[in-house]
């Protein structure tokens, strides 16, 4: 297996998290990712380094592009590849999670990717099974294929993340992407802040390694990257914020704010994105300015280098 | 043989400042005699003698807060199993909380409580009824009938009233009757959505924060409506510093007010929830360093009067949860003396000082005849080394459930033998041969 070298560098059954990571662990899975982008654009995608394994993207909240990029990715590994939505509604959460992670290790999954709306609920799952876990997304706490893909991305465009300013605005609050990115670029060495209102800000958010803004002016003032987070716009009405106008007035990404950035500094948003709340249209789509497309181009060839080093880990524990 | 001479004991009475090496005679249900003077070969012909060797014989713990699961939660406790682990931890008295199922709101279910506990209680217990019909918070109880039907105080348990004008009418007609209110000190909407304390690990952990504003502005709107009001009112569980000076400030008022805090607010600290462990969750949330020594100091300078054990028996599926969605609390009898006592052998707090805290304060603040070595007194007490060290293992516990976040700590200090009325309801396996 290709990846073999970098396992010794990324030592861990599972991905639950991006806090706690070295910088060398992160790159060890950066540069697993890097073969994968160039494969991805050739006509014949597929390899068979995960042939014969099994991949199930166990989802406790709904979801479509990063399922999609997990399944993509281990499809294109030649991994066996079954969706799995729960709702979480209908069934009492806490439940429907052991006694689905107990059912699921029966069949001998050699990867979970588990999404749940709570904080804390991947790594419970993971300890009640004996295959790799992959944190897709829990609650507010982490997601840490988001950070890494857009640690991928940063590179791609920027050829470094050291000594970057990143400004992360929006919806810290309840932010997981929020908080995986800090995890890790504080890790790789960049500065970071957060841009938001107090009402979408964690307590104490300044003791994880941020600057802490109000303002998107000073926020942004000579940054490198912009990352803007998406706004739950049906439970921000006039609890959080007052109203949508309110907030792309003061806090939504346009070209009059974005002159305070560096002149070339790159918009990135984890999607999908509330145009004309959060970010405005045309930003988005400026290709010199945005790289959300990357993103999510480069989120598969990261999922992809993921899945290959967990099940490479898993088999040499066996 | 009906008397019982207790000799060669180390006799506290933190009621009365008695502590001395002396004997307690017992007759019957009653404690008839103690003291220095009261020595082995005095004593009259016909009675049977204990030989303490020299550990603490001192008033049974009163507990002012536990959760016993019945009605409704009996596969998380019952009173004869928690009774049975209240004993095994020194607890001679309990007031259990009205959070049943159905809430104690009724004079029926306060007969239901005394019924059940004349049958399977090896303690005395207490039933606090709720201030408010179905715990709902809107209309108050039949106060009056409930109390004379033997309801201790009035409570909503873990619920605050939130509503101030329902709780100032609660206060003005529990007046009336002298009646103690005991408030879980928490304003519902600020705390919404919050399963733990607010600061950076919620922050980190993604969890919904609790901020400890939330506690003390509920206590000065309280402190506010019994101003006005008059009445008796007592803070339950208190677990930050901003509670602690305002309690004192509202004591130096000459207010009618108490508080209690349990072990956890003293023991722990945020940190407890570590990579989400549900059983830290508690409710009020585990705070911050500064808030667990502001609680000792509390302690210390006699702002909080009552140590209470907050017993509350949850079964491994409420807590095999992710953190949001565990129920919130832990169990505390078994380890109330021993963690109370890390006050002592910290050099916080004198043994008798401490002991006042889980005996005869509680006992005072509920009116009961209980807490106090005292002839005529009924013959609750215990004999106990404050010395003996035991690493917790909840899996050892009698009570049913086992959702400790004490498990495996190092504790000293270990009940040999509880007497309830002269009767002796539990006897420790490793010292009550000493006993």
């Amino acid at each position: 297996m290709n990846t073999s070298a970098s396992n010794i560098n990324y030592p861990h059954r599972h991905l639950l998290g991006i806090e706690g990571l070295t910088a060398q662990e992160i790159s060890a899975l950066l540069d697993a990712s890097k073969p994968h982008v160039e494969q991805n654009r050739r006509a014949d995608k597929t390899l068979t380094t995960l042939h014969g394994r099994t991949l199930i993207n166990l989802f406790f909240e709904n979801s479509t592009r990063t399922r999609t990029s997990f399944e993509l990715a281990g499809k294109r590994l030649g991994a066996d590849v079954i969706n799995m939505a729960v709702s979480t509604s209908s069934i009492k959460k806490g439940e429907t999670l052991i006694d689905t992670a107990v059912t699921l290790n029966a069949m001998h999954p050699d990867v979970l990717v588990v999404r749940h709306p709570d904080s804390g609920a991947v790594k419970l799952l993971s300890e009640k099974v004996n295959c790799a876990v992959i944190n897709a997304g829990d609650g507010r706490h982490e997601h840490p294929t988001q950070a890494l893909l857009d640690a991928l991305t940063i590179r791609h465009r920027k050829g470094r993340i050291e000594g970057l300013t990143v400004a992360i605005c929006g919806d810290i609050l309840h932010s997981r992407v929020a908080r995986s990115n800090i995890h890790l670029l504080n890790a790789m060495g960049a500065h970071v802040r957060v841009v938001a209102p107090p009402t979408l800000l964690p307590a104490k958010i300044e003791n994880l390694g941020v600057e802490v803004f109000h303002h998107m002016a000073s926020g942004l003032h000579d940054c490198d990257i912009i990352m803007m987070l998406r706004l739950q716009v049906e439970r921000m009405q006039g609890s959080f914020v007052p109203s949508t106008r309110e907030y792309f007035r003061f806090y939504g990404l346009d070209a009059k704010k974005m002159t305070a950035a560096k002149p070339d500094a790159l918009i990135m948003h984890p999607g999908p994105m509330n145009r004309g709340v959060e970010i405005d249209s045309e930003l988005a789509d400026d290709i010199t300015r945005s790289a959300i497309c990357d993103q999510v181009e480069l989120g598969v060839a990261v999922r992809m280098a993921c899945l290959e080093v967990l099940t490479d880990n898993l088999a040499k524990t066996l | 043989m009906t008397k019982i001479a207790y000799i060669n004991a180390r006799l506290i009475d933190p009621a009365s400042g008695l502590d001395e090496t002396g004997a307690l005679l017992t007759d019957e249900n009653l404690i008839v005699d103690f003291g220095p003077r009261l020595a082995a070969d005095i004593l009259p012909e016909d009675v049977m003698t204990i030989d303490c060797k020299g550990m603490c014989l001192t008033p049974g713990l009163v507990d002012m807060r536990a959760q016993l699961g019945e009605p409704g939660f009996e596969h998380k406790e019952t009173i004869s199993s928690g009774s049975q682990s209240a004993a095994a931890g020194g607890i001679t008295s309990l007031a259990c909380l009205p959070n049943t199922d159905p809430p104690i709101d009724s004079v029926a279910l306060v007969g239901f409580i005394e019924r059940r506990a004349r049958e399977a209680a090896m303690v005395n217990i207490y039933p606090y009824a709720a201030i408010t019909q179905g715990m709902r918070g809107d209309e108050i109880t039949e106060m009056g009938l409930l109390s004379a039907a033997g309801a201790i105080a009035f409570t909503d348990g873990l619920k605050a009233v939130g509503n101030p004008k329902v709780m100032s009418r609660a206060l003005s007609y529990a007046k009336s009757f002298d009646l103690l209110l005991v408030q879980h000190p928490e304003d519902p909407t600020l705390a919404e959505g919050g399963v733990m304390n607010s600061g950076e690990i919620s922050t980190r952990l993604g969890l919904g924060g609790i901020s400890n504003v939330a506690e003390v502005i509920l206590l000065e709107r309280d402190i506010r409506l019994l101003e006005m009001t008059g009445g008796r009112y007592h803070a339950g569980h208190i677990s930050t510093a901003l509670s602690v000076n305002v309690i004192r400030r509202a004591k130096e008022r000459g207010l009618n007010i108490t508080c209690d805090t349990a072990p956890f607010y003293f023991a722990l600290n945020e940190l407890a929830v570590g990579d989400y462990r549900t059983f830290a969750r508690l409710s009020p949330p585990l705070r911050s360093e500064a808030d667990r020594q502001a609680i000792v100091e509390g302690l210390k300078d006699g702002i909080i009067d009552a140590i209470a054990s907050d017993h509350t028996p949850h079964d491994e599926d409420s807590k095999r949860q992710p953190f949001a969605q565990a129920s919130p609390g832990a169990v505390g009898f078994e380890t109330l003396l021993a963690v109370s006592l890390e006050l002592y052998h910290n050099k916080a707090m004198s043994l008798p000082d401490l002991l006042k805290t889980l005996t005869a304060s509680p006992a005072e603040i509920l009116g009961l005849n209980a807490g106090h070595l005292k002839s005529g007194a009924p013959a609750d007490i215990i004999i106990f080394d404050p010395d003996a060290p035991w690493q917790v293992k909840a899996d050892d516990f009698i009570s049913k459930s086992k959702n400790s976040p004490f498990d495996e700590r190092p504790v000293q200090g270990r009940v040999a033998r509880t007497v309830v009325g002269g009767v002796p309801v539990y006897i420790s396996p490793s010292l009550g041969e000493k006993g």
